[in-house]
């Protein structure tokens, strides 16, 4: 017994090596550049990474680092006094945190981003669906996240919202909801179903929908009052040690080619 | 018993050189190296346990969304298995007699359902009866759509699980000597007669234990269900849908129905081994 809790022990402590081994995130930089540090949040990977490189180009003794993760692990990092120059946070929450506990100065952050819920459906529209209240027709098979995926909780929401008072029929939520053929486990599941045209509609969020989605599935705005739209703040941080540098790039962000960057990759510009 | 003493008493004369360096203590010692494997294989599965007191199990097992899986479930891996009999045993046959050079190809093409990576499966499926595949296309044109339906469900399990059986049945149709294929027919039987009275008694231990590995595979199947059957509880959620949802919001569901699917595959293996060894008995 002695033994087999020793084996365990040792097997314990080689995993737990391997997996810090992992974690290490190993970066060569370039003394001669001055360097930057962005953390942000993990949707904004793509988008951001392109940012940065434009940013690069046009500073070239400026070298930007980014640290993409969940924003409240973002948050965390902060507490934890990770040295950063900017904070790009996927929801407001997280950036009044930081306000809060003044990692950020008060009314320092700008909204630079939007993403919202739209219905997609295939181009060849084996649904007929034409507008929101097309969703509610019986007969259709309507693929959404489950409750368990950020996006799904968010079409829940969505869907709540429409029984108080809008245009939509009452019993659009039920009829809606008797619609749905499948919860998907991935957001980006919903996206192939109707890629695929095996789903004639689903619910994703804008950003959601890139590349070879674009071409093949058309969008159903759903109007501000009932959507779940998320926003976007960006700000420098206290601590930075370069702050002019830390400012430009969040100007960078602001500008119409940062703008412009975010607009490809889907998101909506405040 | 004397013939035996005899032997011990002509043995003392002999000089066995290495066996007085021979410390039994020490030369099983190497068993030890079996251990590592064997607690990789069970602490994980006793730590799950460890977390489902049979009271929880009472507690939770009551509950629409684990009743719904269990039900969704069996149904679909029943259908499943009964299906994998029906058309595999003719493969089985073909398979089990053919062995030049074509039937190779097919013999390995069976196996390959079993390999793949589950998704493979469930987007291979798609690509063939989804609403605008291969097949999925003149469905659809008949008023047939198998995506997200209890059918896909079936399939899905079908493709994954079904070579298991075929491939049981076919190694167990191989082994019958063909000599008393011959006797039988000497005697007067047709080809039914020799199929069903002769060929099926001999070869029904590895038709049954293939359709019960065919069954328990087909109760773990995820990868190729969610892709191509979806999820939606009540109707194609089954017990490994429920627990990988239930592992992000419920964990006790996912304990739970993970608990209850353990027990009913090690109850369908160890049934497979006992018919197994009876038929070893039997020989």
């Amino acid at each position: 017994m002695k033994k087999t809790f020793f084996s365990f022990v040792l097997l314990a402590c080689f995993l737990s090596g391997c997996i810090s081994g992992y974690g290490l995130n190993e970066q060569t930089v370039d003394t001669q550049k001055k360097t930057l540090t962005v953390l942000a949040a993990a949707s904004l990977t793509e988008s951001f990474t392109e940012i940065g490189k434009k940013f690069e180009e046009e500073n070239p003794e400026i070298q930007v680092t980014f640290n993409f993760a969940g924003s409240q692990t973002l948050f965390q990092q902060l507490e934890q006094g990770i040295p950063a120059d900017v904070f790009a946070s996927a929801n407001q929450k997280y950036m009044s945190d930081a306000i809060e506990s003044e990692f950020v100065a008060a009314e320092e952050d700008k909204i630079f981003a939007k993403n919202a819920l739209t219905v997609i459906y295939p181009k060849d529209n084996p649904g007929n669906i034409n507008t929101l209240a097309d969703l509610a027709k019986p007969g259709l098979k309507i693929v959404i996240a489950a409750a368990e995926v950020p996006v799904g909780k968010y079409t829940l929401e969505f869907l709540e919202k429409t029984s108080t008072g809008t245009s939509l029929p009452v019993n659009y939520k039920k009829d809606f909801l008797a619609n749905v053929v499948s919860y998907e486990n991935t957001v980006k599941s919903v996206v192939n179903k109707v890629l695929l045209g095996e789903a004639d509609a689903g619910v994703v969020y804008f950003t959601d929908v890139t590349g070879d989605a674009r071409a093949k599935v058309i969008m159903i705005e759903i109007p501000t009052d009932l959507n779940v739209i998320a926003t976007y703040p960006i700000a420098a941080l206290k601590s930075s040690q370069n702050a002019a540098l830390a400012q430009a790039f969040v100007d960078y962000v602001l500008s119409e080619d940062g703008q412009g960057i975010l607009q490809d990759y889907g998101f909506i510009n405040p | 018993m004397t013939s035996i003493m005899i032997e011990k008493e002509q043995l003392k004369h002999i000089d066995f050189p290495e066996k007085k360096f021979r410390n039994p203590n020490f030369s099983n010692l190497w068993r030890l190296t079996a251990f590592p494997m064997l607690l990789f294989i069970v602490l994980p599965l006793i730590a799950l346990f460890s977390r489902v007191p049979p009271a929880k199990i009472l507690e939770y097992v009551n509950q629409a969304q684990i009743l719904q899986a269990l039900r969704v479930s069996f149904s679909s891996a029943f259908l499943s298995t009964l299906l994998a009999v029906l058309l595999g045993i003719p493969l089985a046959v073909l398979l089990s007699r053919k062995k030049d050079g074509l039937f190779r190809i097919v013999d390995t093409l069976i196996d390959l359902p079993t390999v793949l990576p589950p998704a493979v499966a469930g987007i291979a499926l798609l690509m063939a009866f989804g609403r605008n595949g291969l097949v999925g296309v003149w469905l659809a044109d008949l008023g047939i759509t198998i995506p997200f339906t209890g059918a896909a469900v079936i399939m899905a399990q079908l493709f994954v699980a079904g070579p298991l059986f075929v491939r049981a049945a076919s190694i167990g149709l191989a082994a019958i000597d063909p000599e008393l294929k011959q006797a039988a027919e000497l005697d007067g039987a047709n080809r039914w007669q020799t199929f069903s009275m002769v060929i099926l008694p001999l070869a029904w231990t590895s038709i049954v234990s293939g359709a019960v590995m065919t069954w328990a595979r087909a109760l773990g199947e995820f990868g190729a269900t969610i892709i191509f059957a979806g999820n939606l509880p009540g109707k194609t959620q089954t017990m490994p849908l429920a627990i990988y949802l239930g592992f992000e919001t419920d964990i006790n569901i996912a304990l739970v129905l993970s608990v209850i699917l353990i027990l009913i595959s090690f109850l369908s293996i160890i049934l497979v081994k006992g018919v197994l060894h009876n038929h070893v008995r039997h020989f």
